[in-house]
């Protein structure tokens, strides 16, 4: 296929996209779930694709992305929340003198979401980054929760406001005035996951995947290991704060809970199903699990009747219980993920209808 | 006589009680083909583990071009459990990471293929040329540094024509026939702009046809390349037609060197290694 017409058939995709967007935007009520769906979709697309950065790509299994996505939803919402709901948030404690009056613009503290994780995931890099697979894995899951545990202490009661949690954080703003704040987390998230892909497109995102391939060959061939690993952590970490504070807006309220190991395993859970090593894999998996888990999959929640015969087994909590065997499902018949560690490519994309194609005809054949 | 390139000083390598290479000393002169052979285990890889940085000696020194590159002496729990000699000879520290002894120009294969398998062979080599690359990540994540990007993938490109790897370019590096795998890891080493080049048992695993090529590669890559190779190998009839020189040792000490009639009839090499042939 010729260069030409990919990226024809990529511009009519985006488009399709865009009309999508639009048409949800414009013609769903504002509470319809999936607004919600699709907005919570952008988010953990964004931070599975971050973490897919790492374990996927670089080969360092991390499970500390809860942490860093805590650490930036704290640092927005700290900045963001309006200076006249803020005694009404800390209405306990009060608020640090230091920076009870301190409000940043929204673009500003979504940067600075992001470079407060970064720089977190700088310093404990030195010493978790010497650590190998499973240690440096149990490592970063310990780095999370203390983070976590960190941010809802009484320690912190004057600047993250303790056990309390934080509200009124701003929602999605519009953009220049001009697009309405639905499209705001799809924006930015477009935005990062591009960003990620050229980094992983480029000559360091090769010397990620060397290191991933084979540590002691990457290091025979004059790659900085140390260096390397560092920058795939801070800037895994970079993004994972920026969905964070994004996840932040779309919550309107966190507490330091909001952040758990459960969190952690839900990412890697969207990593894994839609394949380590592979960007496009996770963004789909990142809608496709969050949509049967918040949408597709309500209905097992409830209780229904057919006629006076109440059908068994449905009630609440059940939809986690079939979740998980769908989960089952997937991970048995798509061993590597749903795209392993390929990548879309429109020449796959065509093959899979040309494929089915060809067995149909060659069957007839036979028969 | 030609320059030095490799100079290896009083190596010790002492992992715990067991000693793995015993005060070995060694040259390698610009232009030459040097072997090492020796039984197994007799401490081969390790000393070009040495050489290359992954293994930090106990004791002794390296040097590349005249300039000292490594050098350690027992310290802490090894300063009292040395069983080696030369003990106090050496007082400098210097223990660089592999990374940074490749980029000082010496490169390596390994004895089991190393590839980045997942890769494709072009990649496989334009890892070895990141190293070199000036521009930082922020510039080579939003292609400020296209220009630099493009030169690499052209001298990548023209080193796997030379070494006639250019049509196999596209392909998985892990899906190619055993032989290539060979060619390939020592495309992979070249593209580091080495000086130095060790090859650690380079025809292990290949047929008798594969390794004939094998002995012509080489010779070809050192004139091309003006490479100095520094090699283990166990293949007799490789090592004695391509070799200017042969170092064999046995339980890490250095028996013999010299030129490869020399070692053909060493009675020491015959009895530790080569063997005699059973109707003689």
């Amino acid at each position: 296929m010729s260069m030409k017409k990919k990226t024809i058939c990529s511009l009519i995709a985006l488009l399709i996209g865009v009309v999508f967007l639009v048409c949800v935007n414009r013609m769903t009520a504002p509470t319809y779930i999936l607004r919600s769906v699709l907005q919570m979709g952008a988010i953990y697309a964004l931070v599975a694709v971050s973490m897919n950065l790492l374990n996927g790509f670089t080969g360092l299994f991390s499970l500390g992305q809860a942490g860093f996505m805590a650490i930036g939803a704290y640092a927005f919402a700290i900045f963001t929340i309006p200076l006249e709901s803020r005694a009404n948030v800390y209405y306990l404690y009060g608020m640090h003198e230091a920076i009870a009056n301190v409000q940043l613009p929204i673009f500003a503290a979504l940067l600075l979401a992001g470079v407060v994780a970064a720089l977190l995931a700088f310093l404990f890099g030195i010493p978790v980054l010497r650590l190998k697979s499973d240690y440096f894995a149990i490592a970063t899951l310990g780095l999370a929760e203390i983070i976590r545990i960190i941010i809802g202490s009484a320690l912190m009661n004057r600047i993250t406001n303790g056990s309390l949690g934080l509200k009124s954080i701003p929602s999605f703003p519009s953009i220049f005035g001009v697009i309405p704040g639905f499209y705001f987390p799809f924006l930015i998230s477009a935005v990062c996951i591009a960003i990620i892909v050229l980094l992983i497109r480029s000559s360091y995102g090769r010397a990620f995947k060397a290191i991933r391939e084979d540590e002691i060959a990457a290091e025979a061939m004059g790659i900085n290991l140390a260096k390397h690993k560092r920058m795939a952590f801070v800037i895994s970490s970079f993004f994972a704060g920026i969905s964070g504070a994004l996840l932040a807006m779309f919550l309107g309220a966190i507490t330091s809970t909001t952040f758990n190991i459960a969190m952690t395993y839900y990412i890697l859970l969207i990593v894994v199903i839609g394949g380590m090593g592979s960007v496009t894999g996770s963004v789909i998996s990142a809608f496709l699990v969050i949509a049967s888990k918040e949408w597709w999959l309500r209905f097992l929640d409830t209780e229904l009747y057919i006629g006076s015969f109440q059908v068994p087994l449905l009630k609440n909590g059940f939809r986690m219980v079939v979740f998980s065997v769908v989960l089952m499902l997937v991970v048995l018949f798509f061993r590597k993920g749903i795209m392993g560690n390929r990548e879309f490519s429109w020449e796959g994309f065509f093959g899979l209808f040309k494929r089915k194609q060809k067995k149909k005809t060659g069957g007839e054949q036979i028969g | 006589m030609a320059e030095n390139v490799l100079s290896v000083r009083d190596i010790t390598m002492q992992f715990g009680g067991v000693v793995a290479v015993n005060n070995l000393s060694l040259e390698v002169n610009e232009g030459e083909i040097v072997s090492l052979i020796g039984p197994n285990g007799a401490g081969k890889t390790t000393a070009f583990n040495v050489i290359t940085g992954v293994y930090a000696p106990t004791n002794g020194a390296v040097s590349f071009c005249g300039k000292e590159i490594i050098c350690n002496h027992p310290r802490g729990k090894m300063a009292k459990l040395y069983a080696g000699e030369n003990k106090g000879k050496y007082t400098k520290v210097l223990e660089p990471t592999p990374d940074k002894i490749t980029k000082l120009g010496i490169a390596r294969t390994f004895q089991n293929i190393r590839l980045f398998k997942e890769l494709t062979v072009l990649e496989n080599v334009l890892i070895a040329k990141h190293m070199r690359m000036k521009a930082n990540i922020f510039a080579d994540t939003f292609r400020l540094s296209y220009k630099e990007e493009r030169k690499m993938k052209e001298d990548c490109l023209e080193l796997l024509k030379i070494l006639d790897l250019y049509d196999l370019r596209d392909e998985i590096s892990s899906s190619l026939p055993y032989g290539k795998q060979r060619h390939l890891e020592i495309a992979r080493a070249l593209a580091t702009e080495p000086k130095l080049l060790l090859l650690d048992e380079p025809a292990a695993g290949l047929n008798p046809q594969e390794t004939d090529e094998l002995t012509a590669f080489i010779k070809r890559i050192r004139d091309q390349f003006h490479l100095t190779v520094f090699m283990i190998e166990h293949h007799m009839n490789l090592v004695m037609d391509i070799s200017d020189r042969i170092y064999v040792i046995d339980f890490g000490k250095m028996i013999a060197s010299g030129v490869p009639a020399e070692i053909q009839n060493d009675q020491r090499v015959i009895d530790a290694y080569l063997g005699v042939a059973e109707d003689e």
